[in-house]
């Protein structure tokens, strides 16, 4: 749980969705900029950052137990899951 | 049986005490919330059994005369819609495991006691849209494999949102039970004290949270390419047809453990006490559970095998399955040793419950043979999958249920039944069970197709037979719920601990009071020590 005082809190709220903000712009912009295949991967990395932000400050991820953090993090492998079974089929397709 | 406990007078209705419709309606008592899922999944059982025998007729006689063949397609999807969304899915889980974690826990409730009834009211909204889409004749099967789901007439879109709401109550129910069996254990109950029960419920839960999800996006993608023409899964707008497959199965194959985990512990929880020793492989049973419930997530490609998946996935997912075999045979070894040289009694739930053990290692062993990739292609939608689906889920889960109904009846409701009309609807039960589905693996080797109205004359006499053994299952279930609901009634007082067993929800009265104990009990060893083993273990 937090143990900072309430306004040294809404600072860090403040930061992270200042922090949020840029990295928008910065998703927009580089939309302008040709990268090919890379253009993708850089918009999801972007954008997992954000949602690990976000987690992170204001779901309190970081202030949680280790239990907690197996919640969150487990059904992310599951995600890989599904998605690396259905590639499995649809890239090796004949 | 433990002398710490008073008698509970015969007339002490406990959480049954107060009448009237609200106090069930609103309830927030897990004993009673549990019993309304009980008695609604019970009814529904019900309901898609006439929907088998009606089946099961018209397979006897090939030809148009009892309805037509546009009925019979009609009557299979209802019977699977009914049997797996709103019987048996939530039948173990949502009603015994509602009535008995916090008892066998030692608790007072659940965690959220109003998410519970929460759940239960989104359950029968649920059941309410899908009745109201069956105005529409819906023949998709259980499965609704696109294109043909996204393309028919039927009231596909308004069915698929009822699923949603059933499948969000078994969420909510999941969520429910992992928080309370991580906080709300009495003093003393470590995690390997924990009855098997609770073990195999909070595997269950893991599957429920983390699986069901996945059927709720995929029933939302199928409503945007029903309404919206959206693309998901038709090749002419981008989409793929497999991708549907491939998304039901992520749901659809963890899910039958959803059905059988919970069977598997009703089953640790009867055989000690029925065979008076210990349970043999305690740590081996109770991570099983977990092991089956994890391997479960990696092998739903083995229903896609002929579908067109590519090669090198149809090998990888044929491999992977195999593995779901060595948890579950751990289970099942560790069963017998623990039968090995006990001194058994043969009541009721322990008929059932060995029955369970019987019919679930003829179905699940027929499971490799359409695990495997070759043997697959041949068995593959034939009735080999129907009696491999009824061996493990009929034989096995609904067995099961029946195995728990007759072990913790005295416990819900303070009442006994009796047992020599118990022993006949058994007998019923298993002979009828056997001759219905057994004469389907043999249709199926033979190469008789699942869900075909019409057959060549060949298949016949085995299709009589079949059909006359549903008939010996379905009076063996009428008696058998006959004598429990007359028994409601009529029954005899049961004591708090009729079967001398040692799990909590033994340690108050039956029916146990509103707060489930004048006290929490203090927990000081495993409730599996029978017999002479008893020091040995703590
Ligand atoms: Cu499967």
């Amino acid at each position: 749980m937090l143990n900072t005082s309430s306004t040294k809190a809404y600072r860090t709220y403040i930061l992270v969705w200042l922090a949020l903000l840029v990295l928008t712009v910065v998703t927009w912009l580089v939309s302008y900029v040709h990268l090919g295949m890379l253009n993708v991967t850089v918009a999801m990395l972007i954008a997992s950052m954000k949602a690990l932000l976000v987690a992170l400050f204001f779901m309190h991820l970081r202030y949680e137990n280790r239990l907690l953090w197996a919640f969150a993090i487990i059904p992310l492998g599951f995600l890989t899951l599904i998605i690396g079974g259905t590639l499995a089929d649809v890239l090796l397709r004949d | 049986m433990p002398d710490d406990i008073a008698p509970s007078p015969p007339a002490d209705r406990g959480y049954l005490t107060e009448k009237g419709f609200l106090s069930w309606a609103c309830t927030l008592d897990h004993k009673r919330i549990g019993l309304l899922y009980l008695g609604t999944t019970l009814l529904f059982f019900l309901v898609g059994g006439v929907f088998a025998l009606l089946l099961r007729m018209k397979l006897m006689y090939p030809g148009e005369e009892l309805f037509s063949n546009k009925a019979y397609n009609v009557f299979f999807t209802l019977h699977g819609i009914m049997m797996i969304f709103l019987f048996i899915i939530p039948a173990i889980p949502s009603a015994l495991g509602n009535f008995l974690i916090p008892l066998m826990i030692g608790a007072r409730d659940v965690a959220f006691p109003r998410l519970n009834i929460f759940s239960y009211w989104i359950f029968l909204a649920g059941i309410i849209v899908i009745l109201a889409s069956l105005a529409s004749p819906l023949d998709t099967g259980w499965t609704f494999y696109t294109p043909y789901s996204a393309t028919t007439g039927a009231a596909v879109t308004v069915l698929s949102f009822g699923i949603f709401l059933v499948g969000m109550s078994s969420i909510l129910t999941g969520l429910n039970f992992i928080v309370t069996i991580h906080r709300l254990r009495a003093p003393g109950l470590t995690w390997f004290r924990l009855p098997l029960f609770i073990w195999s419920m909070y595997a269950t839960s893991i599957i429920q949270v983390l699986a069901t999800p996945v059927v709720g996006i995929t029933f939302l993608l199928l409503a945007a390419e029903r309404i919206f023409g959206v693309g998901f899964f038709d090749p002419a707008k981008g989409g793929d047809p497999l991708l549907f497959q491939h998304f039901f199965w992520f749901y659809s194959h963890p899910v039958v453990y959803v059905m059988i985990l919970p069977a598997m512990g009703i089953v640790s929880e009867i055989l000690p006490v029925f065979a008076r020793k210990p349970i043999f492989g305690y740590k081996g049973i109770a991570y099983s559970s977990l092991a089956i419930a994890f391997i479960g997530f990696l092998v739903w490609g083995h229903h896609m095998f002929v579908s067109g998946m590519s090669d090198v996935a149809g090998i990888i997912f044929s491999f992977l399955t195999f593995f779901v075999a060595v948890p579950t045979g751990v289970k099942v070894f560790n069963w017998i040793a623990t039968l090995y040289r006990g001194s058994i009694s043969l009541d009721a739930p322990m008929l059932y419950s060995l029955t369970f053990i019987f019919l679930f290692i003829i179905g699940g062993l027929t499971g490799p043979f359409l695990g495997a990739l070759a043997t697959n292609v041949h068995l593959h939608d034939t009735y080999f999958v129907v009696a491999h689906f009824h061996y493990t889920m009929m034989g096995g889960t609904v067995i099961g249920l029946f195995a728990g109904l007759h072990y913790w009846f005295p416990k819900m409701f303070g009442r006994m039944y009796s047992e020599r009309r118990a022993l006949t609807a058994w007998l019923l039960i298993f002979f009828g069970f056997n001759i219905t589905f057994f004469s389907m693996f043999i249709l199926g080797v033979q190469g008789m197709p699942r869900r075909w109205a019409e057959y060549p004359e060949r298949f016949q006499p085995l299709h009589i037979a079949s059909t006359a053994g549903s008939w010996f299952l379905a009076l063996g279930t009428v008696l058998m719920f006959w004598n429990l609901f007359r028994s409601l009634f009529r029954g005899g007082p049961a004591q708090p601990d009729p079967w001398g067993s040692k799990t909590l929800e033994w340690r108050t009265g039956s029916p146990p009071p509103t707060h489930n104990f004048a006290e929490i009990p203090t927990v000081t060893e495993w409730p599996y020590g029978f017999g002479k083993k008893e020091k040995e273990r703590e």
